[in-house]
């Protein structure tokens, strides 16, 4: 079974005079452990496409199973836990709380987990060493470079162990140089196991990814492997 | 756990805008100062006073002349109430145990080159200490003798003393009561402040030198003050003095009376009334101060939302349900409101303390614990009802609308 199970998925908004097609008919299926890129210029629809992924929404049409649980059949209170547990978001602007150091931005998810004082800490720790700011972690947001604070973004993405990571154009606010380090971190992050899907406009970043969906007018027009996932198919295996 | 989290979220947010959350506190500040100023005052009145009746016992009765005004126009005859009344109240009605006639007037003392105007110069006779449950400390009150052989004695209070400056012990000194030569016979037993008037700064003559010090028509009006024998006597020696009264008085029927008895429990009824009126009304300027208060914190609040839109999204993108956003907003506004019961709380207990302190003869603010309790009960009351609003405004919103918000 599929991580992500997307069939027909419609989702219409109703602006009124006229009905809004951002999503017409998609169907994409993600396995544990894939990393996928979704592209699309703006407008196709991939902003919905990754807000549906994310729970964030539910579609107006179709049906979506995440980890085996249907979620277009959930109440608001029921995917706010699905988002806590399953999905680990890292935004294009970071979206780290201000006045609030990099630990308890990291800690965020685990207080809506239900988890203990002591458990948060410890957690938050090991996700900010993982990704290399464990000297960091008494620091503000303001007192963070750019890079510096979409590792913590990225830390806290991942400190509740999600089923997917789902990153909206994450280096879209960085320099070229931070933007790769970051996708390195992205790439390490797959390699020991993780589900990543990014939703980018940009070819450069989408090319570290094994999976390349491209969206147009709210369909799926492309889906194939990218030459990253090939050229390790064809090395042996170690 | 997540509610302890909430508190100090809370705490953290209003830090953060510390001068706003202070400004916006200010009206519950203002309306639980105001309450807990008031009463405080009020109760340690109630207090004192309660006191004191209770030391003058359950038979206690004073009657007054009163002055009819409710008959403007009509010439009334002088209103009369004098020593013979009572006289005549002691020996006919049953159940009057002892009496004192009181002239309450001012006189000069002096001492030596020291000079002092004590609060009341009193005219009684003998029976003044068991009427009053006043008794000297040291020496003697006057007694018949003294009063039949119109002795020039004098009882005074401790703070004459120290205001002439006189010996600690100045039993047999002599000291003017206006041009009026005096012995001081007695000192009578501190009892500090009451009712505005010192207790404790008052000099007491006997009957006839009062009227001499003050002129004979000062015993045209004066007070009597008795015991009864019994406190279940007391209503009975009631109608008995209203009845011999009127009848001395030579009221018809159909005329009110032209004095006023008032017992122990009627004077404390009187003075509760009074109090209660007064807090009364305080509580509803208090009321319009809180409801002014809660549109405050509901007005910032609703900023607060705004603002704190976008954390509001990545709460919610993480995981946060709309009743644990509903609970930080809710636990923010009652916090603040709470701030606010608790400065309002110290600075209403410092004001009463002050406003005690400054006017003399005040007794000491008192804050009952029910008076805490209601402020900061109130405050939460407030916080809750005025922060619901926009607690669930935040809880409702919606993720994606709320991620994009600039």
């Amino acid at each position: 079974m599929a991580l992500i199970e997307l069939k027909d998925i419609e989702k219409v908004y109703d602006m009124g005079a006229e009905k809004v097609h951002a999503l017409n008919g998609v169907d994409l299926m993600v396995e544990r452990g894939e990393y996928v890129a979704i592209m699309g210029s703006s407008g196709s629809g991939k902003s919905t496409l990754m807000n549906l992924v994310g729970c964030l929404d539910t579609p107006t049409a179709g049906s979506y199973i995440l980890n085996g649980v249907a979620v277009q059949e959930l109440d608001d209170t029921q995917l706010a836990g699905i988002r806590n547990k399953e999905i680990g978001f890292v935004f294009q602007t970071f979206n780290l709380l201000a006045r609030t150091d990099a630990l308890h931005n990291v800690e965020l998810p685990l207080i809506y987990a239900g988890l203990s004082r002591a458990e948060r800490r410890q957690r938050a720790r090991r996700a900010l060493e993982k990704v290399g700011l464990g000297s960091r972690m008494h620091h503000q947001p303001n007192e963070l470079s750019g890079g510096q604070r979409q590792r913590v973004a990225i830390a806290r993405a991942l400190v509740n162990d999600p089923s997917i990571l789902l990153a909206d154009e994450p280096t879209g606010n960085l320099d070229s140089a931070t933007s790769e380090e970051i996708m390195q971190l992205f790439d390490e992050l797959h390699q020991s196991g993780n589900t990543v899907v990014l939703v980018t406009h940009e070819a450069d970043i989408a090319r570290h990814a094994w999976r390349q969906v491209i969206l147009r007018d709210g369909k799926v027009i492309s889906d194939q492997p990218t030459a990253r996932a090939e050229a390790a198919a064809a090395a042996p295996v170690s | 756990m997540v509610f302890l989290e909430n508190f100090r979220i809370a705490i953290a947010a209003l830090r953060a805008n510390l001068m706003r959350s202070i400004l916006t506190t200010l009206g519950i500040i203002i309306g639980v100062a105001a309450v807990v100023a008031v009463v405080s005052i009020v109760q340690g009145l109630q207090f004192t006073i309660s006191n004191q009746l209770q030391g003058v016992g359950a038979t206690f009765v004073v009657i007054t002349p009163k002055t009819d005004r409710d008959f403007p126009g009509m010439v009334a005859r002088q209103v009369k109430l004098t020593y013979d009344d009572g006289k005549a109240l002691e020996e006919k009605v049953p159940g009057v145990k002892i009496l004192t006639p009181a002239i309450f007037g001012r006189a000069t003392l002096k001492y030596r080159d020291r000079k002092h105007t004590p609060a009341a110069v009193i005219g009684v006779n003998e029976n003044w200490q068991d009427v009053n449950n006043h008794t000297v400390d040291r020496g003697r009150f006057f007694s018949r003798i003294d009063l039949e052989n119109r002795r020039k004695v004098v009882v005074i209070g401790e703070k004459v003393i120290e205001e002439l400056n006189l010996d600690p012990q100045p039993l047999g000194k002599e000291i003017y009561v206006n041009t009026y030569p005096a012995t001081i016979i007695g000192v009578m037993e501190k009892k500090g402040q009451s009712l505005g008037m010192n207790v404790d700064d008052l000099a007491f003559v006997p009957y006839d030198s009062a009227l001499t010090l003050f002129g004979r028509n000062a015993g045209d009006q004066i007070q009597l003050r008795l015991q009864a024998d019994a406190p279940e006597h007391v209503e009975q020696v009631k109608d008995g003095i209203t009845r011999l009264l009127r009848q001395r008085h030579r009221l018809p029927s159909d005329q009110p009376d032209d004095f006023e008895i008032q017992t122990q429990d009627e004077i404390l009824d009187t003075v509760n009334t009074i109090l209660g009126s007064v807090t009364a009304v305080v509580g509803g300027v208090v009321g319009i101060a809180l409801l002014v208060g809660g549109i405050g914190i509901m007005n910032i609040m609703l900023v607060s939302v705004t603002e704190r839109t976008r954390e509001i999204g990545v709460r919610k993108a993480v995981g946060a349900r709309r009743q644990d956003v509903l609970l930080q907003f809710l636990i923010e506004a009652v916090t603040l409101s709470l701030i606010g019961g608790a400065i309002g709380l110290g600075l209403g207990y410092g004001l009463g303390a002050l406003v005690a302190k400054l006017i003399p003869g005040f007794p000491p603010a008192h804050v009952p614990i029910w008076a805490v309790a209601l402020s900061f009960g109130f405050s939460a009351i407030v916080g809750i009802f005025f922060g619901i609003y926009p607690a669930a405004k935040a809880s409702r919103l919606d993720p994606i609308e709320a991620l994009r918000y600039e």
